[in-house]
C-alpha cells in the first residue's frame, strides 16, 4: 500500500512539475496580459518559489522521517507490462534519497529567490525577459532532479536523467539570440548524450541478463545474493560510467561544462555546480554495490583523480570568473568520483553535500559581481571589495571552504577523502589530491584577488567579448548601486538572504561528519556518515558499512598536510595577485609559458572534439562519404534501373500496344530482382 | 469508417465554394477520426482476437475464393486510430491550397480510404488491392500539387511501390497455387469458422520455397517501410510532396510497410512452413535494420533542406520498426514480446512525430517559401508557437523521455538487445546522431541570429506572423498522442500486445 511519506515524496516531485506547466503554459500563453500573464509575468517567480518551497518542506519531512525510521518501503506501479518485460516504477526512499531530495530542493529554493532579483536586472538587450520561461524550466529541472534521486527503476532514472539534460539545454540557450549560447547548449546536450548512449547499453545489457534487475532494489538483492558475476557487473559499469562521465563532466567528456556558463548565472549556480552535474556521482552512489563488484573501481578512481588535477590547472589559467568556477566544479566532482572509486562512499556523498553550498554561494557572488561590473572577465574587474563588502565576505568564506581550510566545511569533506585514500591503498591518489589542493587554493584566491582587490581595471567601460550584452543590460542595474550604503551596499535583500544562508552552510555543515570520535554538542559522532551508510539494502553487513566509510577517521598528519597545502596555494596567490604582485623568475621561463598556454587552451580538448572529430572526421569526411555513396551509388542504381525499365518498356510497347507496359516491365524487373534476392537468401540464410 | 472518407470525397465534389470544400473535407476527416477513436475504444483488449468483423464470402466458383473481410485486432486498431488522427490533421492543415482545390481534397480523402482499407482488410487479395490503390492518389498529390522535381519524384514513388507490389502479387499467387492453402483470410477466427493462412501454412505443400515467398512479401514491405537500399524514393517523394501528402506519406503510408511485415512476414511465417520460418531471416533483418538506422541518421546530418532532413530521419526511425520486428526469437516468445511491441509502438509514435514535424515544416515553408536551412535563423522570435511545436516534435524524435518516441525506442532496445545484441547496440547509437541532427536544425532554424543573406535578410523577417489558431489546432491534435504515449505507453502497448500475442501464438 502507498504510505504517507511516499505521498509526500510524490508531491515533492509533482509540485515543481505543476509549476512548470503553470509557468510554461498557463501563465505564458493562456493568461491575458492584463491579468498578469505573458512572457514577462511577475507571477512566474512566485509560482516557482511557492512550488519549490513546498517541495523543500516536503523533502525535509521525508528526510526527518528517514533519519528517524530508516528507509521507507515503497509501492510500485507498472509503467509498461509486457510478457518478459515489466517496467515497474516507484520510489526509493533511503538515506541517500532523503539527503538528495532536501539538498536539491533547498539549493533550488535559494537559487529561485536569488533569481527573482537577478533575472529582473538581467537581459535588457532582449525583446523581453522571458521570466515565465526561466522559472518554468527551473521548476521542471527541480522536478526532474527530485525524480532522478528518488527513482526506483533504472529506466526511471534514465527518464529523469534525460529530462535534466533537456532543462540544462533550454537554460543554457536561455538567451536564444546569442550564437555562442546556442552552440554551448548543443555541445552540452550532445556530449552528455554520448555518455547516455552508455547508459542505454547498460540498461539493455541488464535487461538481457534479467529484466527484473532494472529495479534497483532487485539489483541490490541480486548482488548480495551473488547472482551477478564480476564480469557482468563490469560490462554494466562500463556503460554507466560513460553516462556518469558525461553528466558529471569528467574526463574525457568534461569539455561542455565550461561553455555551459553561457546560461544565466542562477542556472550555473543550480545546475552546473550544485545539483545537476552531481547526478553522475549520485548514479554511482545509487548502484554502488555494482561498482564495488566490478573490476573497474581503479578506473573510476583514476578518472576522478585525473579530472581533479587537469580541471584545476585549467581553472588557474582562466580569466572568466564563471569559467574558473566551472573548472573548479569539474575538479571537485573529480574528488567525489575518486572517493567513490576507492570505496569511500560516505566521504563522496559528504563532499557532494557541502560542495553544493559553497559552490552555489560562489556562483551567486559571481553573478552579482558580474552585474555590478558589467563583465565576467576578471582582467577588467578589481576593487569590488570596497563597494561590496558583503559579497566579498561571502566570497572569502565560500572560497576558504573551497580551498579546504580549517575549520570550514570544505576542510572536513576533503580531509575525509584524503584520509580514505591513504587508508584504502591509494596513497598516491591522496598525494595528488594534496597537490590539487594547492592549485585549488591558488585559483580560488587568484579569483578573489583579481575580482575584489586592488583598483577597478575599467570593468564598467570594458566591452569584453562576452559582456557586451550585460554591459547594456545593467545600465539600469547601475542605479541599484547607490541605493543602500554601508556593509550591505547595493545588495537587495532577495539576493542577500540566499547568499548568507549558503555562506553559513559553508561554515558549519562540515561538522556534521564529525570524524573526531566524540559527540560535538548536538552532533553525535560520525553522524552524517553513519546516517548515509545505515542502509541495509546497499550495505547489508556491519563490515560493509565500515568499508563504505560509516565511521570515518581523523588524522592529524593528514589534516596538517592538507591545511599546509591549501595555505601554500593561498600564499602563492597572495604573492602573485595580491598587493605585492611579485613576479617570480620561474614565471618567465619557456616551460612555464608553454604550460600556461596549455592550461589556457584547456589542453586543446575543444579543438580535438569540435574541429577534428565532430567536424573534419565525422561531418566533413565520414558523413560526406556516406552521402556520396547514397547519391552516386544507391540512388543512381535506382535511376539506372528505372531507365533500363523504360527501354524494356519501349520494347514491350512495340510488341503489344496498350497501357499495360508499365506494369509488365515493372513485373519483369521485380521478378529479376526477386531472383537475385532469392539467391542471396539461399546463400546467407 | 473505411468508406466514409471516400463518401466525403463525393461530397467535396459537390461543394460549391472553396470554403465549403475545405469544411466538408475537414468535417469528413474529423468524423472519420471520431469513428476511428470509437473503433479503438470499442476494441475489447481483454477478449483479444479480431473484432468488429464484417465478413462476406464471395464464391466465384473458381479456385480463388476472395471475400470481403474486414475487422481490427490489437495490431491494426492503433494504426486505424493513427490514420484517423493524421488524416484529420493533414486535411485540416491544407486550408492554403488554392490550385485545383476540389480535386486535391478528393484525392486526399481517397488516400485516407485506401490506407484505412489496408489496415482493416483481412483478406489477402483485398489487402493487396488497397495496398496498390493507395499509389494513385499519392501519385496525383505529388505530381500536381508538389514542388521541385515533382514529376520525377512522383514517378519514382510509383515505380518503387509498384515494383514492390509486383513482388507481393507474385508471393500471393505462389501462396495460392500451393496445395493446402485454400484460403485468403489473413487471420483465423475460430468463432466464425474462418481459417486463416497462418493456421494452414505449416501444413501446406508450398508451390515455391517458403523462403522465396517470404522474401517476396518482405521486398514489397521493405520498399514501403523503407529499408536501405530501397529507400531512395522516400526523400524525393517527401520533399516534393505538398505538406498534407508528406504528413500522410510519412505518417501512415510507411506504416503499411511495417504493418505488412508484422501481419504477413511474421504472422504467416512464425511457425515453420516448408522448413522455413521468419526466425531464420530475423538476423539478416536485424542487420538491415541497424544499417538503415545509422545510415539514415548520418545522411540526415548532411541535409540542408528542412524537409529532406525530416525525410531521412524517417529512414532512420523506421529502422527501429524493422529491428523490433526482427526481435522475434526462436527460443522464447516472451523474450521477443518487448521488441515486437516496441516496433509496433514505434510505427504509431513515428507517425505522430513525423507528421507534426512535416506540419511545422509546412508552416515555415508557407511563410518563407524556402526550405533551405542556412537561409533560416532566429525564427523563434517571430514564430514562437510554430517553434514550440517543432521543438516538441523534434525532442520526441530524438527520443526524449516522457514523449512518445522514447517509449517505443526503449522497448525496442530492451527487447531486441536480448535477441540481437550487436545490431541493437549499433542501432541505438542513432539516438546520439538524432540528438545531433535535431539540435543542429533547431539551433539553425529557430535560434541564434537571422542570417545575413537569403530570404530572411529582407523585410520578410519583420513581417513574419505567427501561426493562427486554426494552424495550431492540427498541431495540437498530433501533440496529444505524442505526450500521452510518452507519459503512459501502456495506453497502446496493452492493445498492441494482444495483436502481437496472436501473431506469436499462432
Amino acid at each position: 500500500m502507498i504510505n504517507a511519506i511516499e505521498i509526500l515524496a510524490y508531491l515533492a516531485i509533482a509540485l515543481p512539475a505543476a509549476g512548470f506547466v503553470v509557468n510554461g503554459l498557463v501563465l505564458r500563453w493562456l493568461t491575458p496580459a492584463r491579468l498578469g500573464g505573458g512572457s514577462d509575468s511577475r507571477w512566474a517567480s512566485y509560482v516557482g518559489v511557492a512550488t519549490i518551497g513546498a517541495a523543500f518542506v516536503l523533502s525535509l519531512i521525508t528526510l526527518f522521517h528517514i533519519v528517524q525510521n530508516g528507509a521507507v518501503e515503497s509501492s510500485v506501479f507498472n509503467w509498461i507490462a509486457l510478457p518478459g518485460l515489466e517496467l515497474r516504477f516507484g520510489l526509493i526512499l533511503d538515506p541517500l534519497t532523503g539527503l538528495m531530495l532536501t539538498l536539491v530542493s533547498g539549493i533550488s529554493l535559494l537559487v529561485q529567490l536569488y533569481a527573482i532579483y537577478y533575472m529582473r536586472e538581467q537581459g535588457a538587450d532582449q525583446p523581453n525577459k522571458n521570466y515565465a520561461r526561466f522559472f518554468a524550466f527551473m521548476a521542471l529541472f527541480t522536478a526532474s532532479m527530485l525524480g532522478l534521486v528518488s527513482a526506483r527503476n533504472l529506466v526511471q532514472v534514465f527518464i529523469f536523467w534525460e529530462l535534466v539534460g533537456l532543462c540544462s539545454y533550454f537554460l543554457i540557450v536561455f538567451w536564444a539570440n546569442r550564437p555562442s549560447a546556442v552552440a554551448a547548449a548543443r555541445k552540452a546536450f550532445l556530449m552528455t548524450r554520448l555518455g547516455d548512449f552508455g547508459f542505454l547499453l547498460a540498461m539493455m545489457y541488464i535487461a538481457f541478463n534479467n529484466p527484473a534487475w532494472l529495479e534497483i532494489p532487485e539489483l541490490y538483492g541480486a548482488i548480495h545474493a551473488g547472482l551477478i558475476s564480476a564480469a557482468v557487473a563490469s560490462w554494466i559499469v562500463i556503460g554507466l560510467l560513460a553516462a556518469v562521465v558525461g553528466k558529471s563532466a569528467q574526463l574525457p567528456l568534461h569539455a561542455w561544462l565550461a561553455d555551459a556558463m553561457e546560461g544565466p548565472t542562477p542556472v550555473s549556480a543550480l545546475l552546473h555546480s550544485a545539483t545537476m552535474v552531481t547526478a553522475g556521482v549520485f548514479l554511482v552512489a545509487r548502484v554502488f554495490p555494482l561498482f564495488e563488484l566490478s573490476n573497474l573501481q581503479p578506473l573510476v578512481a583514476i578518472i576522478g583523480i585525473a579530472t581533479a588535477l587537469i580541471a584545476a590547472t585549467m581553472g588557474m589559467a582562466s580569466n572568466d570568473i564563471k569559467r574558473v568556477l566551472a573548472f573548479s566544479t569539474i575538479s571537485q566532482i573529480g574528488y567525489m568520483v575518486f572517493a567513490l572509486g576507492i570505496g569511500a562512499y560516505g566521504a563522496a556523498i559528504f563532499h557532494l553535500f557541502v560542495h553544493a553550498f559553497f559552490k552555489a554561494g560562489l556562483f551567486m557572488v559571481a553573478g552579482r559581481v558580474g552585474h555590478i561590473t558589467h563583465s565576467f572577465d576578471m582582467r577588467v574587474m578589481g576593487g569590488v571589495r570596497k563597494s561590496q563588502p558583503f559579497l566579498y565576505g561571502v566570497a572569502v568564506i565560500c572560497g576558504l571552504s573551497l580551498a579546504a581550510l580549517f575549520p570550514l566545511s570544505g576542510f572536513w569533506s576533503k580531509d575525509e577523502i584524503v584520509v580514505a585514500g591513504f587508508e584504502n591503498g591509494w596513497a598516491i591518489g591522496s598525494v595528488l589530491l594534496l597537490a590539487v589542493s594547492v592549485i585549488t587554493a591558488f585559483y580560488t584566491f587568484r579569483m578573489i584577488y583579481l575580482t575584489f582587490h586592488g583598483e577597478s581595471r575599467g570593468a564598467d567601460a570594458a566591452h569584453s567579448h562576452r559582456s557586451e550584452a550585460e554591459t547594456q543590460a545593467a545600465t539600469n542595474g547601475g542605479a541599484a548601486r547607490g541605493r543602500l550604503t554601508g556593509f550591505l551596499r547595493g545588495e537587495p535583500l532577495l539576493s542577500l538572504a540566499p547568499l548568507a544562508l549558503l555562506a553559513g552552510g559553508a561554515i558549519v555543515l562540515g561538522y556534521l561528519i564529525n570524524p573526531v570520535g566524540v559527540s560535538l554538542g548536538p552532533i553525535a559522532k560520525h553522524s552524517f556518515s553513519s546516517f548515509i551508510t545505515h542502509n541495509p539494502a546497499v550495505f547489508p553487513t556491519p563490515e560493509a558499512v565500515i568499508a563504505a566509510g560509516g565511521e570515518p577517521h581523523f588524522s592529524w598528519i593528514v589534516a596538517f598536510l592538507s591545511i599546509g597545502s591549501a595555505l601554500f596555494g593561498l600564499l602563492a596567490a597572495t604573492l602573485i595577485y595580491g598587493r605585492g604582485r611579485v613576479r617570480f623568475g620561474l614565471m618567465q621561463t619557456a616551460p612555464f609559458k608553454h604550460a600556461s598556454k596549455l592550461f589556457t587552451r584547456q589542453y586543446y580538448f575543444n579543438e580535438l572534439y569540435e574541429t577534428w572529430i565532430a567536424d573534419r572526421l565525422f561531418l566533413k569526411s565520414l558523413a560526406k562519404l556516406v552521402e556520396r555513396f547514397e547519391i552516386y551509388i544507391v540512388d543512381e542504381f535506382g535511376d539506372r534501373l528505372a531507365a533500363a525499365t523504360q527501354i524494356v518498356g519501349a520494347a514491350v510497347r512495340r510488341v503489344q500496344a496498350g497501357s499495360v507496359q508499365l506494369y509488365a516491365s515493372v513485373m519483369f524487373l521485380g521478378a529479376a530482382a526477386a531472383f537475385v534476392i532469392y539467391l542471396a537468401i539461399l546463400m546467407f540464410g | 469508417m473505411t468508406l466514409l472518407p471516400a463518401a466525403t470525397a463525393l461530397a467535396v465534389w459537390l461543394a460549391r465554394s472553396r470554403r465549403q470544400t475545405y469544411f466538408i473535407a475537414t468535417g469528413g476527416a474529423l468524423a472519420t477520426l471520431i469513428l476511428s477513436i470509437v473503433v479503438f475504444a470499442l476494441y475489447d483488449r481483454a477478449a483479444g482476437g479480431v473484432q468488429l468483423i464484417d465478413y462476406l464470402a464471395v464464391d466465384v466458383g473458381a479456385l480463388i475464393s476472395p471475400s470481403y473481410f474486414v475487422g481490427v485486432d490489437g495490431l491494426s486498431a492503433p494504426l486505424v486510430l493513427l490514420t484517423g488522427i493524421l488524416s484529420a490533421a493533414a486535411i485540416a492543415a491544407s486550408y492554403r491550397i488554392a490550385h485545383r482545390q476540389k480535386e486535391y481534397f478528393m484525392w486526399l480523402l481517397i488516400l485516407e480510404t485506401a490506407v484505412m482499407g489496408v489496415f482493416v482488410s483481412l483478406d489477402l487479395l483485398q489487402f493487396f488491392i488497397f495496398f496498390e490503390f493507395e499509389i494513385l492518389p499519392m501519385y496525383m498529390l505529388i505530381s500536381i500539387w508538389g514542388s521541385g522535381q515533382k514529376r520525377y519524384s512522383a514517378m519514382k514513388f510509383a515505380l518503387f511501390t509498384l515494383g514492390g507490389g509486383a513482388f507481393m502479387l507474385a508471393a500471393i499467387l505462389l501462396l495460392f497455387f500451393s496445395n493446402g492453402v485454400n484460403t485468403l483470410a489473413m487471420v483465423s477466427v475460430p468463432e466464425m469458422g474462418i481459417v486463416g493462412i497462418p493456421a494452414v501454412l505449416p501444413l501446406a505443400e508450398l508451390a515455391a520455397p517458403a523462403a522465396l515467398i517470404f522474401s517476396f512479401f518482405l521486398v514489397a514491405f521493405a520498399v514501403k517501410l523503407p529499408v536501405w537500399p530501397v529507400h531512395t524514393w522516400l526523400p524525393n517523394a517527401h520533399t516534393d510532396a505538398p505538406t498534407a501528402a508528406s504528413i500522410m506519406l510519412a505518417g501512415v503510408l510507411l506504416k503499411m510497410g511495417g504493418y505488412g511485415v508484422y501481419r504477413i512476414c511474421l504472422g504467416f511465417f512464425n511457425s515453420s512452413a516448408g522448413g522455413f520460418s521468419a526466425h531464420d531471416a530475423a538476423q539478416i533483418l536485424a542487420w538491415f535494420a541497424a544499417f538503415s538506422t545509422i545510415y539514415g541518421a548520418v545522411l540526415t546530418l548532411r541535409q540542408t533542406d528542412l524537409k529532406r532532413m525530416v525525410a531521412f530521419s524517417s529512414v532512420s526511425h523506421m529502422g527501429f520498426v524493422l529491428l523490433g520486428a526482427a526481435a522475434i526469437s526462436a527460443g522464447a516468445a516472451t523474450a521477443s514480446s518487448a521488441g515486437l511491441n516496441g516496433g509496433a509502438l514505434q510505427m504509431f509514435t513515428h507517425g505522430a512525430i513525423t507528421g507534426l514535424l512535416f506540419l511545422c515544416v509546412g508552416m515555415i515553408y508557407d511563410r518563407l517559401h524556402t526550405r533551405y536551412i542556412p537561409h533560416m535563423g532566429a525564427l523563434i522570435f517571430k514564430l514562437p508557437k510554430a517553434a514550440i511545436l517543432f521543438m516538441f516534435a523534434g525532442l520526441a524524435s530524438l527520443g526524449l523521455p516522457l514523449l512518445a518516441g522514447f517509449s517505443a525506442e526503449i522497448l525496442v532496445f530492451l527487447g531486441a538487445f536480448a535477441v540481437w545484441p550487436w545490431q541493437t547496440a549499433i542501432a541505438a547509437f542513432s539516438v546520439v546522431l538524432a540528438a545531433g541532427y535535431i539540435l543542429i536544425t533547431v539551433g539553425k532554424v529557430f535560434l541564434g541570429q537571422r542570417p545575413r543573406y537569403g530570404v530572411l535578410s529582407s523585410k520578410v523577417y519583420d513581417d513574419l506572423r505567427d501561426i493562427r489558431w486554426f494552424e495550431l489546432a492540427p498541431g495540437i491534435l498530433l501533440l496529444i498522442p505524442i505526450i500521452a504515449i510518452g507519459l503512459w505507453p501502456s495506453l497502446l502497448t496493452d492493445v498492441f500486445e494482444v495483436g502481437i500475442n496472436a501473431i506469436l501464438g499462432s
